[in-house]
């Protein structure tokens, strides 16, 4: 499990003296399940290109079992890709696309027949061999592309947004399968979405990009508990982030209060990002709170409430499933291991602030990240 | 269903210029030049013809052959450029179709015949006049020129649009640049062979003047023989028939074409 396949070392992509990616190191261990995670631009897409074997990197090494690969062909790797929006062959039929790897590596006959055969019951498109590509939903060509990759068993399958033309219930259903046939086949996936709760439910390691960097490598649980700087932890779902000043280890001072946190290991008195999840806090009555605050909106969103508080002139989002309707005065408690310091980055003070807030914030987020990559 | 009303002025203008001449075509093929009663002599006389017909469509093959030959690169290439410099090939492709077409055949004969400017150039190095001009060669040249735009742009249009996610996608799964071509790039440009082929062939096949000018009285074509029915002649009959004749061969060429290209262009939507 825990072999090195594929490492990326001080990788520079430059296209017109434009730094799409700022040296990458990154590396990819053997059948685990990789997602490059970040919004529009952030480099994720040109991350995968690089590894695929579609861009020669302008300097860097890209390994690939300990080989240096930078100057082998994308056709002479052992690496496939599930391309963004499919990219299926219209002109061959779904057992013609999936068979195409495999009749190009001049199988014979007989076994090809027995892998696509083996593909489609993977895929669950028994049936439709024959079937033209244009006459399948977006599901269905979504299955004939992961298993037009997978037939040829690659060491890698890229993904690049496999799932993002897909509908809301849909994606649901493919994210299970895709980590289902993951964990069936034993075979590494490198994973590229914007989508953050798609990364979370379906890697073992996330890596968070902005800027053509690399902000954060872990798991998804580290990355959502314990993000690196302001960044992360807006992107990775919803975060109140305030300015605080780290007293000592276990001791953090903000909005002139002195809380206990879990955190240790900062400069005396230094300058720091507090993160508070809007789930993590707790409504109780005015007198009982350690901060107070008059409730300016609140939205209902199935599950909970996003009810936004403002306290002195900050306002935070709060998840909550108790209803306060708008107006009224309450307190919040915050146990110490809510609360989350940062060092402070380039993204202080970008993030966390909940004064402009509108309730449409995720559809929001997500048509700023749909639009095209490159 | 107002958008129907739309048609109106096409529909108007096929029934007045296509549809009633094409009735009266077939009026004239079907009855004698003199009497005008029905008779099938001109379509029995296309025997005589038969010859003509053959080479007009042999050599008109021969020349959208040539004509597929130097257009498919070409198209290729262009298609592969920048798309500032794709406007520019574009603009040089078309420029010729810009001159009279009558011009352009006579600006051939002045290049090909026997004191024309070549051959001026061979014998002033001493070397004998070389036969250029009135035979096959010299009419299938004029094809070749005068049709090789109608080649280039409907494959421009078809290699323009292939994605080039396809492509990638295809080297994904083992191509070699040779295999690219062979497996993707050629099976999805089989529509705009298709349609090259029918706007070089269907002209080519029925054209006199190219013929008269670059041929000899030899190597006359069926466009010719049609032409002269009506001008010199004096027997629409016989010239209608032909006509017909050749309508009916066009239909069955493009037909058979067609047929190769109907999946792939329904393919072409999608991607």
């Amino acid at each position: 499990m825990s072999n090195e396949l594929i490492r990326l070392t001080n990788l520079v992509m430059e296209f017109d003296s434009d730094r799409i990616l700022d040296s990458i190191n990154l590396y990819i261990k053997d059948k685990e399940f990789l997602t490059l995670l970040g919004p529009s631009g952030c480099g994720k897409t040109t991350t995968l290109r690089v590894i695929g074997g579609f861009l020669t990197p302008t300097s860097g090494d890209v390994l690939f079992d300990g080989k240096r690969i930078n100057d082998v062909p994308a056709y002479q790797r052992k690496i496939n890709t599930v391309f963004q929006r499919y990219a299926l062959f219209p002109h061959l039929d779904v057992y013609d696309n999936i068979a195409f790897g495999l009749r190009i590596a001049k199988l014979p006959e007989k076994e090809i027949d027995e892998r696509v055969t083996e593909m489609l019951e993977i895929v669950s498109l028994k049936g439709f061999e024959n079937r033209k590509i244009t006459s399948l939903s977006g599901g269905q060509q979504q299955r004939v592309a992961i298993a037009r990759a997978l037939v040829n068993r690659p060491k890698v399958l890229l993904l690049d947004e496999p799932l993002g033309a897909l509908d809301l219930r849909l994606r649901k259903d493919m994210q299970n399968e895709l980590k289902r046939i993951q964990q069936a086949m034993g075979i590494t996936f490198v994973y590229v979405t914007h989508d953050q709760e798609e990364a979370l439910t379906m890697s073992d390691t996330i890596v968070v990009m902005d800027k053509g960097k690399i902000q954060q490598i872990g798991k998804p649980e580290d990355i959502y508990n314990e993000p690196k700087n302001a960044f992360v932890a807006d992107f990775i779902g919803e975060s109140n982030i305030l300015d605080g000043t780290m007293l000592e280890d276990y001791s953090v001072k903000f909005f002139g209060r002195v809380f206990k946190c879990v955190d240790k290991g900062f400069a005396k008195n230094e300058p720091v990002d507090v993160v508070i999840r809007p789930e993590d806090i707790d409504i109780v009555k005015p007198e009982e709170g350690h901060l107070c605050g008059t409730v300016t909106s609140v939205t209902f969103k199935g599950v909970h409430y996003d009810t936004i508080v403002d306290f002195k002139g900050f306002k935070w989002l709060i998840q909550t499933t108790d209803f306060c309707p708008e107006g009224s005065y309450i307190g919040i408690r915050l146990n110490p291991e809510d609360i989350h310091i940062m060092h402070k980055s380039e993204y202080s003070g970008m993030f966390g602030d909940y004064s402009s807030y509108s309730a449409e914030y995720d559809e929001i987020a997500d048509a700023e990240v749909s639009e095209d990559e490159e | 269903m107002k958008s129907r009303f739309l048609s109106g002025p096409y529909v108007l203008w096929m029934v007045l210029f296509t549809l009633i001449p094409l009735g009266v075509v077939f009026y004239y093929a079907f009855t004698d030049s003199v009497t005008g009663a029905f008779t099938l002599a001109n379509l029995g006389s296309m025997v005589n013809y038969w010859p003509i017909f053959l080479r007009s469509i042999w050599l008109s093959i021969f020349a959208t052959v040539i004509c597929l030959i130097i257009g498919y690169p070409v198209a290729y290439f262009i298609a592969h450029c920048k798309p500032t410099t794709q406007r520019l090939l574009q603009m040089l492709v078309m420029l010729p179709m810009c001159m009279s077409f009558l011009l352009r055949t006579l600006a051939w004969v002045a290049l090909l015949e026997d004191t024309g400017i070549i051959n001026n150039v061979v014998m002033s190095l001493g070397l004998e006049s070389l036969p250029l001009i009135r035979n096959n060669g010299a009419v299938i040249l004029g094809m070749v020129y005068n049709y090789l735009p109608y080649m280039i742009l409907p494959l421009y249009t078809v290699l323009m649009k292939i994605d080039n996610r396809l492509v990638e996608a295809a080297q994904d799964l083992g191509c070699n640049s040779r295999q690219i071509f062979s497996k993707v790039t050629l099976p999805l440009s089989i529509p705009g062979i298709v349609s090259g082929i029918t706007m070089v062939f269907v002209p080519a096949v029925s054209t006199f003047y190219i013929s008269q000018k670059l041929g000899s009285p030899d190597t006359i074509l069926i466009g010719d023989v049609i032409e002269m029915q009506f001008k010199s002649a004096y027997n629409p009959n016989l010239g209608a028939a032909l006509s017909l004749v050749l309508m009916v061969l066009i239909f069955i060429c493009v037909g058979i074409m067609n047929r190769f290209s109907d999946e792939d262009e329904e393919g072409m939507v999608t991607v």
